[in-house]
């Protein structure tokens, strides 16, 4: 059996180096004498080149032409592109057929001489001769290298850093209305049981990280949100951050199953970038995917025209997260 | 010099010659050798790419405005027209639709982008498989290492300049990626953005200014030492007929190698431009503007980035939070220790093969064969097995969208992989080439002498043909 | 043959829609914008039971969808549409609108109860969707949408799709997943289903009510996705329009495939011997 199977073995290993050209036993080998020189082209290699070298003119032309009068994408690819093709043949061509084929011997010069090596550390040392307090002028060049190279780099620090209270500034406070994308206040009645929106808080810049946030609705009953969290989602409704705590992509996708017995998991928001998911019913948790840190929810009121309104901050640090960012 | 015995050759190059004294240099540049093997030429498709990326590039920055502001479109381009976008999204559908040939070179200079890094990785993977980081070629690894490393920067910079929906989640990633590393990634994040994600408009111009000339000019400097190094050494070559540590065999420069390099750049700008013509890539237009606040399933950096995307993938989620403070967010794990760990074994790795796989520091000229050396391709083909698992679970959920498998399984799957393939590779490797070097009588290519062997009398004795 | 029946279709929604209008309007406190709070209360609402008398479709067809109903969609959702535990749901007061939209996309009938519903070609033929339709709908609930592409506004359906829809299905409808489930393509739905899709929300999709995507802005997005579904691909071949991995996938197996080819061309000089 094991010499069936060794058989076997080695019939793939050797299929596949003869496909793949890498046997090269019993292949006469070509240099047989390393250096040689063979001259001379024939004619029909020499019209081949000609004519290709006419056709690269005639794509170029074309090119040229089409760039003025008609530059559209495709025909400019094409006859460019062909230029160059059959520029590249006839360039291909005339080095293996029409110029003198030759191999070549060259001597290589081998590096590594200690002679030369002793000589130049030498000639290094001879340029301290004389000097009697070498130590302290090495420290002092030493000082001055570092001073200068600390005045090159400094201007760096211009650039930052730029942690500060702003990092997780968000634009929600209590009171704050909720908007959709256009500016129109969002009605607790807007959001439906499955649905899902986009909001902004009301006049804050909606591409600062902390900004967008997502409503969804869910039924009220199967919420399993922290006790701390109580009265956050008002008629089932919740928001969380839009930005994922892993990468800081926007959570686009909800998972919003219609008929849950037949379904794959419960509702969950989900990152489009490395696919974390969210579990909505129980306060952002992971449930899957990289990210390590849950959702941030956004506390929701009820105003009494039945808008939607912040009902506090974000529940923690919007998106990514750095060395030391409270978490 | 009256005008019969002109000789229109020999003229220039005296010209040259009495002035600078070149004639020398140039007789070494015509006769330099290149040894005969295909695999010699990644390096240059990386090389021609580069090239054909500067052209293009030239030509789009010319039209590029890096400026976050906010304007309304009212351009050609119905479905965006009115809505609020960036005036670098506005310039780039501006240069793609309203600039003569703006998208063949908007679309070439993507695709060179692609092929360029595609190249030097698979001129990374010829270096590493054949031996040729080894003495005396260290130092000229490390600087093709901080290219790869450089351009896939590059790269990145150039895809997140547009502010097109795309771009705009990958630098909310990138982000999360600068804010998680310990101790100074608040700090480093901030001074980069200038404040807080999505920033103040100066990100939009540094990112600008690092993508038009800070790591174009390190990385044609860096080409320009790389290159002068091969010089200096000369070619590495696999063992052959005459080959030996102190010669090169090939084909010289002049005319041959010469052509047939001039050849390949023509090939690849041909290449590039038909792509660029006839193939869309990133249609800005069609991914629409970014706000922090839209997203889209799918959304996927380029090739380049995709083992980056799926290491934050796979990561189980955690935090590393100590008393109410986080220390090591999550994109820790896969967007900064996972390849800082990649690169570190790329850049140790003539030490490593040096202390470890080959166990000997003498400089080599020859190179080996994958097969000629076990361990070694065994230990990169877990490695890049490796990678590759990352990577390939980082297209998982486009991949398997098509069969329809859930996405949980597949990001366990992966989980899986990413401790059991490795092993499976090396194993798998190791015993492919031992398999191939036990097939050959002859272990060196095209190589036809005789294997003596010294027997008990003090004699050679004929081993095989 | 399958267009005329559309039409007939289309005819048969828009007396049904007018029907549904009508009451809608008659109960709110006066007609009003699309996006007034008076439409928006009628959605947040909507799930009394409401509108469409029985008597507006045939006594035949509703037999007919009767019998159809049981023989076909008995096992999961109950001899008269209550639902079955752990089946499927009521289909009492879903309407014409979500029977409409699981028939004609093919999604219903479910092999088993558990299996996500994707996109096929329908299990019934027209007259026999229609029938089907009729009787659902003679439970009540919301009639068959009318989507106008024409009144929308593309740009704004673009804000839309990229603001509710672009996180699952993709920016250009490609389709995607979402943990648990597979997100289909909308590169086939009609308007019409589109319009129904917004409001049923099927299987995991979120529904949206009046209050969220007014009947105006489901106009825009479904203009937008009529977009999608023709595209322009200004750069060329568009390659599946889902971003980079096709990208990487042509960078490697195109270009990487033809250069290493060309390397392998132009690697080593000719043999002498094949020179003569």
């Amino acid at each position: 059996m094991s010499a069936f199977l060794r058989a076997l073995w080695r019939g793939i290993v050797l299929l596949f180096a003869w496909r793949g050209g890498w046997l090269r036993k019993g292949r006469r080998p070509h240099e047989s004498d390393p250096s040689q020189r063979t001259v001379g082209a024939s004619a029909r290699a020499e019209r081949a080149v000609v004519l290709l070298l006419l056709g690269c003119a005639a794509a170029g032309m074309c090119f040229t032409l089409l760039f003025i009068l008609e530059p559209q994408t495709q025909l400019l690819g094409v006859s460019l592109g062909a230029a160059l093709a059959m520029l590249a043949a006839a360039l291909m061509l005339s080095s293996k057929l029409l110029v003198p084929q030759e191999t070549k011997v060259e001597e290589r010069p081998l590096p590594g001489e200690p002679q030369e090596v002793s000589a130049a550390a030498q000639e290094l040392r001879s340029g301290a001769e004389g000097i009697t307090r070498r130590r302290l002028i090495g420290a002092a060049a030493l000082a001055g290298g570092t001073g200068v190279t600390a005045a090159a780099v400094v201007p760096i620090v211009a650039l930052g850093p730029r942690i500060d209270s702003l990092m997780r500034q968000s634009g929600w406070h209590r009171g704050r209305r909720l908007v959709d994308d256009l500016g129109r206040p969002v009605l607790a009645a807007d959001v439906r049981t499955g649905s899902f929106l986009t909001a902004f808080p009301e006049g804050a810049d909606k591409e600062q990280l902390g900004a967008p946030v997502v409503l969804v609705r869910v039924n009220p009953a199967l919420l399993r949100l922290p006790p701390r969290r109580r009265g956050w989602a008002p008629q089932g409704i919740l928001a969380y951050s839009k930005i994922c705590t892993h990468a800081g992509c926007a959570i686009s996708l909800f998972r919003s199953p219609l008929n849950k017995p037949t379904a794959p998991g419960g509702p969950a928001l989900v990152c489009p970038c490395h696919y974390s998911t969210f579990d909505v019913l129980d306060g952002g948790s992971v449930e899957f995917g990289p990210a390590g840190r849950p959702l941030p929810q956004l506390p929701l009121t009820v105003d009494g025209e039945g808008a939607l309104r912040a009902g506090g901050r974000l529940s923690g640090p919007i998106g990514p997260s750095w060395w030391g960012d409270s978490a | 010099m009256s005008g019969s015995d002109r000789d229109r050759i020999a003229d220039p190059v005296r010209f040259v010659d009495e002035r600078l004294g070149a004639a020398k240099g140039i007789r070494f540049a015509l006769s330099y050798v290149f040894p005969d093997h295909w695999s010699f030429l990644l390096g240059e498709i990386a090389l021609y790419s580069f090239l054909v990326l500067l052209l293009t590039g030239t030509f789009l920055a010319l039209f590029f405005s890096p400026s976050v502001d906010h304007v309304i479109y009212h351009g050609s381009y119905l479905p965006l027209y009115g809505q609020e976008v960036t005036a670098a999204y506005r310039s780039t559908l501006r240069l793609s639709f309203n600039v003569s040939g703006g998208l063949l070179m908007r679309q070439t200079h993507h695709w060179a982008a692609l092929v360029f890094v595609a190249a030097i990785t698979l001129h990374l993977l010829r270096i590493v498989f054949t031996g040729a980081f080894r003495k005396p070629r260290e130092l000229n690894y490390l600087i093709g290492v901080t290219m790869l490393a450089l351009a896939i920067l590059e790269g990145f910079a150039g895809y997140s300049l547009p502010d097109d929906l795309l771009s705009g989640m990958g630098l909310a990633i990138a982000w999360a990626v600068a804010m998680s590393i310990p101790l100074i990634g608040g700090a480093f994040a901030t001074a980069l953005w200038g404040g807080r994600y999505p920033g103040e408009t100066v990100f939009e111009s540094r990112l600008f200014i690092a993508h038009v000339f800070v790591i174009p000019a390190i990385l044609a400097t860096l080409i320009g030492l790389h290159l002068a190094m091969i010089v200096i050494q000369r070619h590495s070559q696999f063992p052959g007929p005459g080959r030996k540590q102190g010669n090169v065999i090939g084909t010289p420069m002049w005319p041959g190698y010469a052509l047939r390099s001039l050849g390949l750049l023509a090939a690849v700008a041909a290449l590039l431009v038909l792509l660029g013509g006839l193939v869309q890539i990133n249609p800005i237009w069609l991914w629409g503007p970014y706000h922090t606040y839209v997203g889209t399933s799918g959304a996927q950096p380029d090739w380049y980035l995709g083992w980056l995307i799926g290491a934050l993938r796979i990561v189980p989620g955690f935090d590393v939070i100590v008393f109410r403070h986080d220390l090591i967010p999550n994109p820790f794990w896969g967007g900064v220790l996972f390849p800082t760990i990649v690169f570190a074994l790329l850049y140790s790795l003539p030490w490593i093969d040096r202390r470890f796989i080959s166990k000997e520091s003498a400089s080599h000229h020859l190179l080996d064969r994958p097969r000629d050396n076990p361990r070694r391709s065994a230990l990169a083909a877990a490695t890049f097995t490796w990678v590759g698992v990352v990577f390939a679970a980082g297209a998982a959920d486009r991949i398997f969208f098509q069969f329809g498998f859930g996405y949980e399984g597949v990001i366990w799957f992966f989980r899986g992989a990413f401790f059991i393939a490795p092993p499976l590779a090396y194993l798998i490797t190791r015993a492919i080439c031992r398999q191939l070097a036990r097939e050959e009588a002859t272990p060196l290519r095209g190589w036809r002498g005789r294997i003596a062997a010294r027997n008990v009398s003090g004699g050679f004795d004929s081993m095989s043909e | 043959m399958r267009r005329r029946l559309q039409i007939a279709a289309a005819a048969v929604c828009g007396g049904l829609a007018l029907i549904g209008f009508a009451r809608g309007g008659s109960a709110s406190s006066g007609a009003g914008g699309l996006a007034s709070a008076a439409a928006r209360r009628s959605a947040g609402s909507s799930s009394s039971p409401s509108a469409l008398s029985p008597s507006s479709a045939s006594a035949a067809s509703l037999s007919r969808g009767r019998r159809l109903f049981v023989s076909s969609c008995s096992a999961c959702h109950g001899f008269n549409a209550e639902g079955l535990p752990g089946k499927g749901p009521s289909l009492r007061g879903v309407g014409a609108l979500a029977a409409d939209f699981y028939l004609q996309t093919g999604r219903m009938p479910l092999p088993s109860p558990k299996s996500e519903p994707t996109r096929s070609r329908p299990t019934f033929s027209q007259p026999d969707i229609a029938a089907l339709v009729a009787y659902v709908g003679s439970f009540g609930g919301p009639p068959i949408p009318v989507v106008r592409p024409s009144r929308g506004s593309l740009a704004r359906g673009q804000e839309l799709f990229a603001l509710d829809c672009a996180g699952c299905h993709t920016i250009q409808a490609q389709g995607g997943i979402v943990t648990g489930a597979v997100v289909p393509s909308l590169q086939a739905a009609t308007r019409t289903q589109i319009g129904e899709a917004v409001r049923i929300g099927p299987y995991v999709m979120p529904r949206f009510g009046e209050g969220e995507l007014s009947e105006g802005d489901v106009n825009s997005i479904a203009r937008y996705i009529r977009s999608t579904q023709k595209p322009e691909d200004r750069g060329g071949w568009g390659i599946g329009r889902i971003g980079p991995i096709p990208e990487g996938m042509v960078a490697w197996l195109l270009a990487g495939a033809c250069l290493l080819l060309i390397a392998r061309l132009l690697g080593e000089r000719v043999s002498p011997r094949r020179l003569r």
